[in-house]
């Protein structure tokens, strides 16, 4: 598909790097609106999904890494699958998401705390080389301020043996800690 | 021929019976399974959320250890299963991200471990005739509503799963139990909220208010599953559901390993089905089947 460049050179700059991180291109939305339609999460959003591809089309990178949906956004990939464009819209999104990461741009309130799941999960793996359930739980409940947070279904899941009180570690934790050093050092 | 079987952090754990029920039926089977050595978490959604490369890497990991074992890689989380695949599709086209990856991992890898899940197995290489002989368990009186979620049929190009509005594996293996099957019902693809059961308990506890609504009216006696996060959010947040939305849920949700287990001979102890949150006493009273 050829484009024709319309806006400034940043705005070109961001919506070429969207592609290049997508392996695709945003220009071949046509705005039909069927993703935001399925989207189970839409309702929680402040820009429906067709939004923040219009606003990556368009290029405007702030108003694009500061919405709420890029952090709202389950991954699902219901959209994508029903593009008529084949536009990958979960892509996009979380594209949006690396950009604003990568930046430093703070979350905003209302989804602060799925950024802060995302890096207490992500610390166990790297402390650990699998997920430690009970540790990560209490660290993500600690680091959001709400200590005692379904905090009633520790002992039945005990009971039910579901959970572990010692984490199942990797023998070898060289490789994860390799991983992590070398791709995500700043976590 | 003996697969490398990929558990993932959540069947040892909050999905144990998950675990313990797939081991049992792939034993009862005698489909050969061996762990991969030193498998480490698969990122799940976190992973790639927050690094592409990052979510990459800790898969190609495993499938790099996988391969002492077999070139055949069998999944049962559904999440480790996206993920597995997804990977394998990122180094077999996407040159950039190959190339960081493998920095990291520090060895080459071409993305060819065959990633397969265990409904696969039993629908193409075991067979649906072949298991219907070893149901000594008929699970008639029984009636089920198949929930496949997102992550085992999308994106379908990449997947390559089944369809991915209307899947019906499950259903054509639990047919095999003679369990009684739910034709047609609203949700079975939908999102449960998936990874925000911690960040964003709301969202889930509605996602789960819907899918649970639409199984029940759809006269499911129960709700079944392949994936952890699937049944971890159906089955721990009902209370929630019914004190937000008013509803009176209690619906149980398991595996589809631990009602193919009980049929094929397995006591409900040796498939877990002690485990979920929701009792299933009441599904096995239907069965007449003593706990």
């Amino acid at each position: 598909m050829v484009v024709k460049e319309i806006g400034t050179p940043e705005a070109a700059r961001f919506r070429q790097d969207i592609n290049r991180r997508i392996a695709g291109q945003v220009e071949k939305c046509y705005q039909c609106g069927k993703c935001s339609a399925g989207c189970p999460i839409a309702n929680e959003m402040d820009l429906m999904p067709n939004q923040v591809i219009r606003l990556v089309q368009i290029g405007l990178k702030d108003k694009a890494t500061h919405c709420r949906s890029i952090w709202l956004c389950a991954g699902c990939v219901t959209c994508t699958t029903r593009c008529p464009q084949e536009v990958e819209i979960a892509s996009v999104m979380e594209a949006v998401r690396h950009v604003a990461i990568e930046e430093g741009v703070e979350p905003p309130p209302e989804v602060r705390h799925t950024a802060t799941f995302t890096e207490v999960f992500l610390r166990s793996v790297r402390r650990h080389g699998r997920i430690f359930e009970p540790g990560m739980v209490m660290g993500f409940n600690l680091r959001s301020c709400q200590p005692m947070k379904d905090a009633e279904k520790g002992p039945k899941m005990f009971l039910k043996g579901k959970l572990n009180l010692l984490p199942h570690r990797v023998k070898d934790r060289g490789p994860v800690r390799r991983i992590f050093q070398r791709l995500v050092p700043k976590l | 021929m003996k697969y490398a079987y990929f558990p993932g952090c959540s069947l040892e754990g909050t999905a144990k019976d998950f675990g313990e029920s797939a081991r049992a039926v792939c034993q009862a089977l005698g489909i050969e399974i061996q762990d991969v050595p030193d498998w480490v978490c698969c990122g799940a959604t976190p992973g790639h959320a927050y690094d592409e490369a990052l979510g990459v890497a800790l898969s190609v990991r495993t499938m790099l250890n996988a391969k002492r074992v077999s070139n055949s890689m069998m999944v049962l989380c559904a999440a480790c299963y996206n993920r597995a695949k997804m990977s394998n599709h990122a180094m077999k086209t996407r040159p950039e991200i190959r190339a960081k990856v493998e920095t990291a991992v520090g060895e080459p890898y071409a993305g060819d471990v065959e990633v397969v899940h265990l409904l696969e197995v039993l629908d193409r290489q075991y067979g649906l005739e072949n298991l219907k002989k070893k149901i000594v368990r008929p699970l008639t009186g029984l009636k089920v509503a198949c929930y496949y979620g997102c992550l085992l049929v999308r994106p379908p190009k990449i997947m390559q799963f089944d369809d991915p509005e209307n899947p019906t594996i499950m259903e054509r293996i639990l047919a095999t139990t003679g369990v009684e099957l739910v034709e047609d019902w609203s949700h079975k693809v939908e999102c449960c909220g998936a990874a925000f059961a911690m960040a964003r308990t709301d969202v889930v506890v509605r996602c789960v208010n819907d899918i649970l609504k639409s199984a029940e009216a759809a006269g499911a006696d129960a709700l079944v599953v392949a994936c952890p996060l699937c049944q971890a959010n159906c089955d721990m947040r009902q209370g929630e559901a019914n004190q937000a939305f008013g509803e009176h849920h209690d619906l149980p949700v398991v595996y589809f390993t631990q009602l193919l287990g009980l049929a094929l001979g397995l006591s409900p102890h040796q498939v877990g089905l002690q485990r979920p949150m929701i009792s299933t006493g009441g599904l096995l009273e239907k069965l007449h089947v003593g706990a």
